[in-house]
């Protein structure tokens, strides 16, 4: 009888389940390991609630996200049904068909490119760049900026020392020069019976950090990757004098205002020197910002947020991804449910309360934007004037490239800017010429 | 059942084989059983050879499996062979490949032959030593950076104890002289009790008559030394470095916990460098025509050791 209770309930359910339409699938969303994942899963909740649909997450650490996620997909893997990929990759991902294209989708369900910032929706979205060809929608703005020690800043003290070392008040810098000055400043100085340094910048060799950290003071001083987009005419703008001279800076502010042993470090090393008191700036994705704001040790009243700053002109480093639905998927419908829901303006006002950055114009152009957090204005600021490294199928060869020519140039002290610079357009010319485009 | 064992052991000998499967002679029934290895050996290292032999003459590349491949001769041999880049990661290897080996020997023979020494607490000694060997080489990579480090390394302080120098005042890791070092230390740290269990075999090979004839012959200590000791643990010595040598023209693991090749490329081994091109830059025939010239490189190599050692031991 009670085997009869069973059967007949098992019935039932499976009925009930048919009767619902289509069947909840279990969605795999893949992107990285850090502080924004965890937002997405707190929002996703509610995405399961309503779709019916479960959601389970594959973050992978920063260092390894590249290889491990862009293995994925040149295998043709199932594991990821969305994937929150790095805007470099939107080339790839879109010419070896790893990505959906969502324009007939995006039409369908009235979802409008035009409701996005228009710099994420070119640097996430776009491939071939800036045509109306999209393969993600925009779900995580970030750039390249910078935090600062706001009690040693505001500290009498200090400031007067600063004062009298430099004849110019202590304040946020408004030029890299001025940002070096400070940072040297700092350096080895003495507060609160603690040997303190200047900054923790991007040094890392191994997957993006110094092409990350370098490029704030190149683009900043006016490096560009071609004269004229599309061309591949590298010679005289990767290394026209200003960018020999920023990269120039770039070192001198490696060796005049860093820690000790700061000769591989990322994201999280630079945390960490932040963190710990070493430093007195720092460089970082603003991604990480409402973290550092939380800290119980050194956020609140004790830190301070600024834009990567000018020098010939203002500039900072792109960061952030687009959402993308994988073409090896077998849950493709239920994957694109889930960029529909999560492109609401609701969700996405829900999404930058929780600690991810939105990209919708409906959160950015709100006038409580601004003073919604304390570095709110600084990120639309950054927004307004990010460069973004190549985003060719070829990325991730163009990136080791100039990882190491800046990492042997910087670091390990081979040769001059120059040469580093004229020995990376050797490479990319010939990465090119391999991919038939020069 | 007979109780004479010869008759016993005559009916438990099983009837030949080729009697009982019909048709079959001896030779066949063996090819059966040696056939799932030969295949297994043709599968599993024959054809990922030619295949890489052949992809090494193409411009392949395994992340775009859909596109046109042109056959390019000897380009790719062509390139690596004049990239100034890719002869200092030669370079690295070789400075790595020397001193590890120079190191590990010199440090293991030494502490073998004084194991070799009775003495008490001899097989605790010779646990606590063998214990680095004994570690991941990911793990021993990820602590020793920290022991590296320049202002809360262990390491540091060590040196800056017995020298004087201030601690923080220099970088194994992330200076361009001492990088190569730093690794050529660690590596030494963990290999050298591997070094050292091979030379106390060969030691404790020695039949200790043929000390005893010397000493009666008045010998002298440092006589028998040269004259019994290293003569035959040699055999012993140079199969370790057989062992470290190829061992170490292919160390991965470790040098990139350590150092990840850096600063610059000052520690980019050939093995890092052609995993960059292999599975990062995916350059599939590039890194196939690079690989082949490894191998070659290596197989060349071993091949002529193998014959010194084996005239060290017929002697």
């Amino acid at each position: 009888m009670k085997t009869a209770k069973y059967l007949a309930a098992t019935a039932l359910t499976v009925a009930g389940l048919g009767a619902n339409g289509a069947a909840a699938d279990d969605l795999t969303l893949c992107w990285a390991a850090w502080d924004p994942a965890n937002a997405l899963v707190e929002l996703s909740k509610e995405f399961e609630a309503q779709s019916g649909h479960s959601m389970t997450f594959e973050f992978v650490p920063w260092p390894n996200f590249a290889d491990r996620m862009l293995n994925e997909l040149n295998s043709g893997g199932k594991l990821c049904d969305l994937l929150i990929g790095d805007s470099q990759w939107i080339g790839g991902g879109a010419e070896n068909g790893h990505y959906v294209k969502l324009n007939d989708f995006f039409d369908k369900e009235g979802i409008s490119m035009d409701d996005f910032a228009p710099a994420t929706v070119y640097a996430y979205s776009t491939w071939p760049k800036g045509t109306p060809n999209y393969y993600a929608l925009p779900a995580m703005g970030d750039a390249n900026g910078w935090f600062y020690r706001r009690d040693w800043f505001e500290n009498p003290d200090i400031q007067a020392a600063y004062k009298e070392a430099t004849g110019q008040d202590l304040r946020e810098p408004e030029s890299q020069r001025e940002m070096l000055q400070i940072a040297q400043f700092f350096q080895g100085r003495e507060i609160d019976g603690q040997t303190r340094y200047g900054a923790a910048i991007f040094t890392e060799r191994g997957s993006e950090g110094i092409t990350m950290g370098a490029t704030g003071a190149l683009y900043a001083w006016g490096f560009k990757y071609e004269n004229t987009p599309g061309k591949y005419d590298m010679e005289g703008a990767v290394n026209s004098p200003e960018a020999v001279e920023g990269l120039e800076f770039y070192k001198e502010f490696y060796k005049t205002a860093t820690p000790p042993g700061y000769t591989d470090s990322y994201m999280e090393q630079g945390l960490d020197a932040f963190k710990s008191g070493q430093v007195a700036m720092a460089m970082n994705w603003f991604a990480f910002f409402p973290g550092l704001y939380a800290d119980p040790n050194t956020g609140g009243d004790k830190i301070g947020f600024f834009v990567n700053p000018p020098q010939n002109q203002a500039a900072s480093t792109l960061g952030g991804q687009g959402i993308s639905v994988v073409s090896y998927s077998d849950k493709q419908d239920a994957a694109l449910e889930y960029i529909k829901w999560f492109a609401q303006p609701d969700v996405q006002a829900k999404w930058w309360a929780l600690g991810g950055y939105s990209a919708h114009n409906s959160v950015l152009n709100d006038p409580g934007f601004k003073d919604s957090a304390p570095f709110a204005a600084d990120f639309l600021e950054a927004m307004g004037a990010v460069q973004d490294f190549w985003q060719e199928p070829a990325y991730a060869e163009l990136l080791i490239a100039m990882q190491k020519r800046l990492h042997d140039y910087v670091v390990a002290d081979v040769g001059t800017a120059q040469e580093a610079l004229d020995k990376l357009i050797e490479d990319w010319t010939e990465t090119f010429e391999d991919e038939g485009k020069l | 059942m007979t109780d004479n064992p010869i008759e016993r052991a005559a009916t438990a000998t099983p009837p030949r084989l080729a009697r009982r499967i019909k048709g079959l002679s001896d030779r066949a029934i063996a090819w059966i059983f040696v056939a799932p290895t030969i295949f297994l050996l043709l599968a599993v290292n024959i054809f990922p050879l030619i295949w890489t032999i052949n992809l090494s003459f193409t411009n392949f590349r395994a992340n775009r499996p859909n596109r046109e491949v042109d056959y390019v001769g000897l380009r790719n041999y062509e390139r690596i062979l004049t990239d100034s880049d890719i002869w200092l990661t030669m370079q690295a290897t070789a400075h790595f490949l020397f001193w590890t080996i120079f190191f590990q020997v010199l440090i293991g023979f030494t502490l073998a032959w004084l194991i070799n020494r009775k003495f008490k607490g001899n097989d605790l000694w010779t646990t606590i030593i063998v214990l680095p060997m004994m570690l991941s080489p990911a793990v021993v990579g990820n602590f020793w950076t920290f022991l590296y480090q320049p202002q809360i390394g262990l390491f540091n302080y060590v040196v800056s104890f017995f020298t004087g120098v201030d601690p923080s005042s220099f970088e194994m890791i992330g200076s361009v002289n001492l990088a190569p070092w730093s690794i050529v230390i660690v590596d030494t740290w963990m290999w050298t009790p591997f070094v050292m269990l091979i030379c106390l075999a060969g030691l404790r090979s020695i039949p200790d008559y043929i000390y005893e004839a010397a000493a009666i012959d008045r010998a002298s200590r440092w006589r028998q030394f040269w004259t019994i000791t290293v003569p035959m643990v040699l055999p012993f010595l140079m199969l370790a470095v057989l062992f470290r040598g190829i061992e170490n023209f292919k160390m991965f693991d470790l040098v990139v916990q350590l150092t990840g090749g850096g600063p610059g490329s000052v520690t980019e081994l050939t093995s890092i460098n052609l995993k960059r091109e292999a599975f990062e830059k995916w350059r599939t025939g590039y890194a196939s025509a690079y690989a082949i010239i490894l191998f070659v490189t290596v197989f060349g190599l071993a091949s002529v050791y193998v014959k010194a050692l084996n005239k060290v031991k017929e002697r």
